[in-house]
């Protein structure tokens, strides 16, 4: 990693993890055993315990943009092992939360897949399977990924051709809605 | 035991599609253990991992509408067999116990909730309300001879401090109901290591690689299957098995249980209410070993019986 000049942190920063997270980053001394035992850290640029430190030094852009905020799978491992009880994995996807809402591109496939998952909530009122995977592989142009498994599921009854449409899909559609309006931050006066 | 206790049962997206014979198999032994389920009038998805992915306060707000409609059953314990959906659904319990939270999210739904809920899984009622003594109780076909592994997934019990479920380190729910059957119960180091969870589609050269680690384990203690409690868990280890056995340039043959399953066969449940047919690597070989040890292990007790009483005639 390469040095980070002290007292250049960004203290706006560390409030709003802290605040969005309810974490207190000053309780983390170190020790590294979320790193240790985080089993995606082999697809990370920063571990666990770097990406702490860096909100500690209110390194805003470094962990905004860092891969691991974006590959974290919310095993908990993390928060299961800290002795100072931080809810690591929350802070993790509080800064995935920041990094969309700032327009940070992140991990292509791992952002769209999402965004696919909840267009088809959106639209249904529950995942359908088949539907988003049609959806993900036309923005990702991933056609030939997880074919394979396909058949076997389509002949076991375990891949619906249609969507389980709920009668009240108005309400989870108003859900998404108010969100993107904005009305929950409305409703607390503005983000923390 | 909780005979005729009714909860609201949230069955979740993957009941009706990749995990239906979990939902199938779950009604069924709760059934048999006089657990009632109603379930939640016009459910909607919780928004799994990605939900909570983008932001807590919509998550928790896609959950809260659920509990809304548990609500209009006059329940407010809610049950659901998928440790995804149970996550999401406890953490919006617990949020909104968090100051500011309610109001965000009370913002974005329908009916805000009136009652304080309590969500649980359809494992810890039958862990700590059956027991695992009451459903031995209720065995008529013993699961003798079948050696399993149990994997719990990350999800169900950590952190112990907000799930309150099971050890979060080595947890034994899985381990003393399967052991309570008659199956024999191999001690497993991984039973809680992350299986790639919901990477598979993004990248499953991610989970291929963790599941992989998985099966390889098992294999070498000499498992005969896996048995699981959670949807997304089952199917990176049976439906990507071969994608897990390419990685590692090797060829897995190891079936996948529900545990809902397994205590359905020991419980003596009508088969087509188990979905043993839906597993994707075939579970014939391994359900044949079932009795086969009492029956080999007959003559061998009674040969060692003999060996002792030549020992004392000598």
């Amino acid at each position: 990693m390469e040095p980070i000049q002290l007292g250049n942190g960004d203290a706006e920063f560390i409030r709003k993890v802290e605040v969005e997270s309810r974490q207190d980053m000053k309780k983390c001394y170190q020790c590294g055993n979320c790193a240790a035992g985080c089993p995606m850290s082999f697809t990370y640029d920063y571990t666990a315990s770097q990406l702490i430190r860096l909100i500690q030094l209110g390194q805003r852009q470094r962990v905004l943009s860092s891969r691991a905020v974006w590959m974290c799978a919310t095993c908990e491992t993390c928060s299961t092992r800290c002795p100072n009880e931080i809810d690591v994995a929350r802070v993790l996807d509080v800064c995935r939360h920041m990094a969309r809402r700032e327009g940070y591109a992140g991990e292509r496939n791992v952002r769209l897949f999402a965004d696919a998952f909840l267009q088809s909530v959106r639209m249904n009122g529950r995942a359908h399977e088949l539907g988003l995977m049609a959806v993900f592989k036309l923005r990702t142009l991933k056609f030939f990924a997880d074919l394979s498994l396909a058949p076997a599921m389509l002949l076991k009854g375990k891949l619906p051709f249609l969507p389980h449409r709920i009668k009240a899909r108005n309400e989870v559609a108003d859900i998404f809605r108010r969100f993107k309006e904005g009305r929950a931050e409305d409703a607390a006066g503005g983000k923390p | 035991m909780t005979t005729g206790k009714t909860f609201a049962y949230y069955p979740g997206c993957s009941g009706s599609g990749t995990s239906v014979e979990y939902d199938k198999s779950s009604r069924a032994v709760c059934e048999a253990l006089g657990i009632r389920l109603v379930d939640l009038p016009d459910w909607n998805c919780c928004g799994s991992t990605p939900a909570h992915q983008v932001d807590h306060v919509l998550s928790a707000a896609l959950s809260a509408r659920n509990l809304a409609q548990a609500e209009t059953l006059g329940l407010c314990e809610t049950l659901t067999p998928c440790p995804s959906c149970l996550k999401n659904l406890h953490n919006a319990v617990e949020h909104l116990r968090e100051p500011g939270f309610g109001a965000r999210v009370n913002a974005l739904v329908e009916r805000p909730l009136t009652r304080e809920h309590s969500v649980k899984s359809v494992l810890q009622i039958i862990y700590e309300d059956v027991t695992p003594e009451k459903v031995a109780e209720k065995v008529t076909r013993t699961l003798n001879g079948l050696k399993l592994v149990p994997y719990y997934g990350c999800l169900m019990n950590r952190p112990g401090r907000s799930m309150h479920f099971d050890d979060e380190e080595n947890p034994q729910a899985l381990d003393k109901l399967m052991r309570a059957l008659g199956a024999e119960v191999l001690p497993f180091p991984l039973k809680q290591e992350c299986c790639g969870g919901a990477m598979g589609v993004p990248d499953n050269r991610i989970t291929s690689r963790l599941s992989g680690r998985l099966l390889e384990y098992a294999v070498s203690l000499g498992a005969d299957a896996f048995v699981v409690a959670c949807p997304l868990c089952q199917m990176n280890l049976d439906m990507r098995q071969a994608q897990a056995g390419d990685y590692y340039g090797r060829g897995f043959n190891l079936p996948v249980f529900y545990y809902t399953q397994l205590m359905g066969i020991a419980l003596g449940l009508d088969k087509t209410r188990l979905g043993l047919d839906k597993l994707i690597v075939k579970p014939a070989a391994a359900l044949a070993k079932i009795g086969r040890k009492a029956k080999e292990e007959a003559p061998a007790a009674s040969g060692a019986g003999r060996t002792a009483e030549a020992e004392v005639e000598a």
